[in-house]
């Protein structure tokens, strides 16, 4: 399947992919992030359920402490 | 222009003709000489994005903007938002000013020990009295988010740490979804000004690195502090004023 994933183009070889699977596979380790797929927030007690499909657009926001 | 198009006399007159006016500088005594096709090109500008800094002013003064903490970036972009007029600031903050805040929080030695929110509506209000100032002296959360920031034009995310930044974005995107959130995030050590940068993502604007995470020996200091959050006042001018 074929995503947007943090507006670029991103191929995976399932058809479909949990949000947790998918910050595996990209080796998303940092702890505090801000996930939305097609616009809706997804929270993280819902990783593991939420699934990403073909065409689906996915922001993965990465943030760090300081102010 | 086409290339058919002549310029009849009348025009060529209008774009030839001088006009001489007093210098727009207030206290200037000087007369300035301008072409009338000048004068009338300034008159289009305006109706897109250059204003005199008069009606930017009368533009801002009708807009609310919400900060979210009062640290280095909160205190910094209200005192930015405030020199160019904002109409109302709401501030919130529970902590109090600390010694080791003056390396880059716009609070100056002797208010140590005074509340966040008070001090620096007292710093404004010398900046620019004109400012309407709501201060909560209040830790934000889920529940209180909604109801403090629920008017407000737009929303600035400006907390210490990452956890209260995602709890931030989560609740306005839940429950104001159609709020504009300008986030700051990475903004530790010095140097490295061409990393810092600004995106857009639907209502969420993000500025910041996205990387520098502050620590005991990656400290967030005055200068990268202030760039991020006078990138996010830029921000809140670009959304109110128009790109």
């Amino acid at each position: 399947m074929r995503i947007i994933l943090n507006n670029r183009p991103e191929s995976f070889d399932k058809e479909k992919i949990s949000i947790s699977e998918l910050l595996k596979i990209k080796n998303y380790t940092f702890k505090m992030l801000v996930i939305k797929v097609n616009s809706k927030l997804v929270k993280k007690d819902a990783y593991d359920i939420v699934e990403i499909k073909e065409g689906d657009n996915v922001t993965v926001l990465h943030l760090v402490s300081g102010g | 222009m086409n290339k058919e198009h002549r310029l009849t006399n009348e025009e060529v007159n209008f774009k030839t003709s001088e006009i001489i006016i007093p210098c727009s500088i207030p206290a200037c005594s000087r007369q300035v000489r301008y072409s009338k096709g000048y004068l009338l090109l300034n008159k289009i500008n305006s109706q897109f994005k250059i204003m005199t800094f008069e009606e930017i002013k009368s533009k801002l003064k009708n807009h609310t903007i919400g900060i979210a903490g009062v640290g280095g970036l909160g205190s910094n972009c209200a005192v930015a938002l405030a020199r160019v007029g904002i109409g109302k600031l709401i501030i919130s903050d529970f902590d109090v000013v600390n010694k080791s805040n003056l390396n880059r929080q716009y609070f100056f030695r002797d208010q140590i020990g005074q509340k966040k929110v008070i001090a620096l509506k007292e710093n404004i209000k010398r900046i620019n009295p004109e400012v309407e100032i709501i201060t909560n002296d209040i830790k934000l959360n889920e529940k209180n988010i909604v109801e403090i920031y629920t008017d407000c034009d737009v929303i600035v995310e400006a907390f210490d740490l990452a956890e209260m930044k995602k709890m931030l974005i989560e609740t306005c995107l839940s429950e104001l979804p159609e709020k504009p959130v300008i986030i700051g995030s990475g903004i530790a050590g010095w140097g490295n000004s061409n990393d810092i940068k600004f995106r857009q993502n639907e209502n969420l604007y993000i500025c910041g690195d996205e990387k520098s995470e502050i620590a005991v020996d990656n400290p967030p200091l005055a200068p990268r502090v202030g760039i991020v959050a006078n990138m996010q006042a830029n921000t809140v001018l670009e959304i109110l004023l128009g790109k």
